[in-house]
């Protein structure tokens, strides 16, 4: 994401191959002036050991796909595609069904993303069309500083100030004026589905308001000038000019948090109450795919129960890869073409 | 170009626009204004509930000593503090070489499609869940060892650690003007005695702030080290045995029922950010001083 902020020089660079030849031919070139040849085996083994350690990158990730593929074959041959379908949950008769963790993953990453959008989107729009020039660089510091706090940091302060906040301030106003839907019924405990939802909100909002506002940079000036000069207002600058030029990248960007959303384990693990359940009410425990992980494996004695975990695992890395790959793809849609000029 | 769009919209003195637009205008400048004040909420209640909490708790026995068992009041995170600064620096000698040199060959020898495979898949990795990689790095170490390690745990952050690097070297890289190369291969330098002692050294401050931010990233990373580093009450001198780490101390501490335990959750919580702070404070105050020259 932060690629695209950096200003990249505009040359066009010569492929590895041209470029190892040029640079050996100003050396043959060279070399009689120099009395010596240099030679080239250095340059090849260089060469091949820079290149040795971007395999390693493929290489890593393919020892995850590997390691997540051989770990799951005993619960895969167990179950099969039933294991996404039940929700029975019980190590002790060696029962296992992910249902009510994918549950818990998509709806505690739902609510997230509701909470958290509309505040991302407004920061982000604040920052770069209203906000005065000196103030900028704080919000946007300050607001990234969120994204540098540790998870289990968030976990801690939100065991210890948001869920009372949720027991005796929140929930009991939802469940007065919103309880006749069914999701806000039953004894408000705080830990639950709809805490674990607003410490991922809260998570989040940094990573979508920060590629929002890298998005939101690369609309082209004579866009806003041109709304303006039919005589809008700024609002409807911002409305017609920017936010619907920018539309696909924003959307990359909530799908970008939603990658994130996910895949968060601890603070969500302190707050949702650890239990495989699947209720509708949101006041109720649940329990997520990363959470179970966080929990369970370290502690899990049979070999199915382990493979079932990571089952899990490998189910909760293949999700999160379809999501970040379709994030990336559109927010690259609109950057593209924009790498250097006026995001700084 | 930004500063010129809301200098532009703040000068525009719009005529004759009726009550109800100019109303929603100012409402919605409102409504983003609260977004600002309600995100920024919780940033300044978690910091000050950090401070405010973990101050009185920090003192030299919670420095110096290891957990002593629930009920007896005092003891520290000494071997927390300790194993994880052992654990970082496995990750870091693991992961640092080989995420610069993945960037190198980015930015000097992947310009072409195996470098957008690269590039792509260094992206891919950066969004797999942490917890994912410390099943990764359980099979990997703690299943061969049989038992749990600061090695395993180290091995799991490395792996966090090498796309991030990769890809702030390989931005890094390429701020470096191709004349200078050029420069290097006109005196007859050979490519790799140019990229080691030209380019490299002359992007050296951004390479190491890349390298702080993903150190800083995986300092408070407790989902990998589970199952992996483990945790431990007691000290620890070999990296093949469990050892505590600060992020584990702190779940640990923040999900049992002691008051006394809680006051040290917030203890370690403060270290933690402190530490964390100060890695990225010194991050951006390099990268002000010593941004490229010449760039």
């Amino acid at each position: 994401m932060s690629n695209q902020a950096l200003p990249r020089p505009n040359f066009s660079p010569p492929a590895p191959e041209q470029g190892h030849r040029a640079a050996l031919k100003l050396e043959s070139t060279t070399a009689p002036l120099l009395q010596g040849k240099v030679s080239d085996v250095p340059d090849a083994l260089f060469a091949w050991a820079m290149r040795l350690c971007g395999l390693a990158v493929v290489a890593l990730l393919g020892l995850i796909v590997y390691e997540l593929i051989v770990g799951s074959q005993l619960s895969w041959h167990a179950f099969g595609w039933k294991f996404f379908g039940l929700s029975d949950w019980n190590p002790v008769e060696d029962q296992y069904g992910a249902l009510p963790f994918i549950y818990g993953t998509v709806v505690s990453s739902i609510l997230a993303l509701v909470i958290a959008v509309p505040l991302a989107v407004g920061v982000a729009v604040f920052i770069t069309e209203m906000c005065p020039v000196a103030l900028r660089g704080i919000l946007s510091f300050t607001t990234e500083l969120l994204a540098a706090i540790p998870s289990v940091i968030y976990g801690l302060w939100a065991i210890f100030v948001l869920v009372p906040i949720m027991r005796e301030y929140v929930q009991p106003v939802f469940a007065k004026t919103l309880g006749w839907t069914g999701l806000f019924t039953g004894p408000s405990y705080g830990i639950g589905m709809m805490t674990a939802g607003v410490i991922l909100a809260i998570m989040i909002i940094p990573i979508i308001s920060s590629i929002t506002r890298e998005v939101l940079a690369v609309v082209p000036q004579h866009q806003r000038e041109a709304v303006l000069a039919l005589g809008s207002t700024r609002w409807e600058m911002i409305r017609v000019g920017v936010l619907r030029n920018a539309r696909a990248g924003i959307v990359g960007a909530v799908i970008l948090g939603l990658g994130r959303a996910l895949g968060e384990t601890m603070a969500v693990t302190m707050v949702i109450g650890n239990r495989p359940e699947i209720a509708k009410s949101l006041f109720a425990p649940g329990y997520t795919m990363a959470s179970v992980l966080a929990n369970e494996f370290s502690e899990a004695t049979g070999d199915l129960y382990l493979s079932a975990l990571i089952e899990i695992g490998l189910a909760l890395f293949l999700v999160t890869i379809v999501v970040n790959t379709l994030a990336r793809l559109m927010v690259w849609s609109v950057t593209r073409g924009h790498p250097a000029k006026g995001i700084a | 170009m930004n500063t010129t769009s809301s200098a532009l919209a703040q000068q525009i003195v719009v005529p004759n626009v009726g009550w109800r637009r100019r109303i929603t205008d100012h409402l919605m400048t409102g409504v983003a204004v609260l977004t600002v004040v309600l995100v920024l909420a919780p940033l300044f209640a978690i910091f000050a509930y950090l401070v405010y909490k973990g101050i009185g708790s920090i003192n030299l026995a919670f420095l110096t000593q290891t957990p002593k068992p629930v009920g007896e009041p005092g003891g520290g995170m000494a071997n927390a503090i300790v194993g994880t600064a052992v654990i970082l620096a496995i990750a870091s000698l693991l992961g640092v070489p080989f995420g610069i040199g993945a960037g190198v060959f980015l930015a000097e020898y992947g310009r072409n499609r195996y470098g957008d495979a690269v590039r792509f898949v260094a992206d891919v990795l950066n969004g797999v869940p942490s917890i994912v990689i410390g099943i990764v790095a359980y099979g990997l170490v703690v299943v061969r060892q049989k038992h749990f390690s600061a090695l395993a745990g180290g091995v799991a952050l490395a792996i966090m650690m090498v796309p991030t690097i990769a890809r702030t070297t390989e931005q890094m890289l390429l701020l470096v003007p191709q004349a200078i190369r050029e420069a290097a291969y006109g005196l007859g330098v050979s490519r790799w005695r140019t990229t080691l002692s030209i380019t490299l050294r002359t992007a050296t401050s951004g390479i190491i702030t890349g390298a702080m931010l993903a150190f800083a990233r995986v300092a408070g990373e407790t989902a990998p080290l589970l199952f992996t580093a483990f945790g431990n009450q007691f000290w620890n001198r070999d990296i093949n045995q469990p050892t505590a780490a600060l992020s584990l101390q702190i779940f640990n501490y923040a999900i049992s029922p002691f008051d006394e335990w809680h006051r040290q959750a917030w203890a370690g919580a403060l270290v933690l950010i402190v530490l964390i702070v100060t890695a990225v404070a010194s991050v951006r105050f390099v990268v002000r001083r010593g941004k490229l020259a010449g760039a």
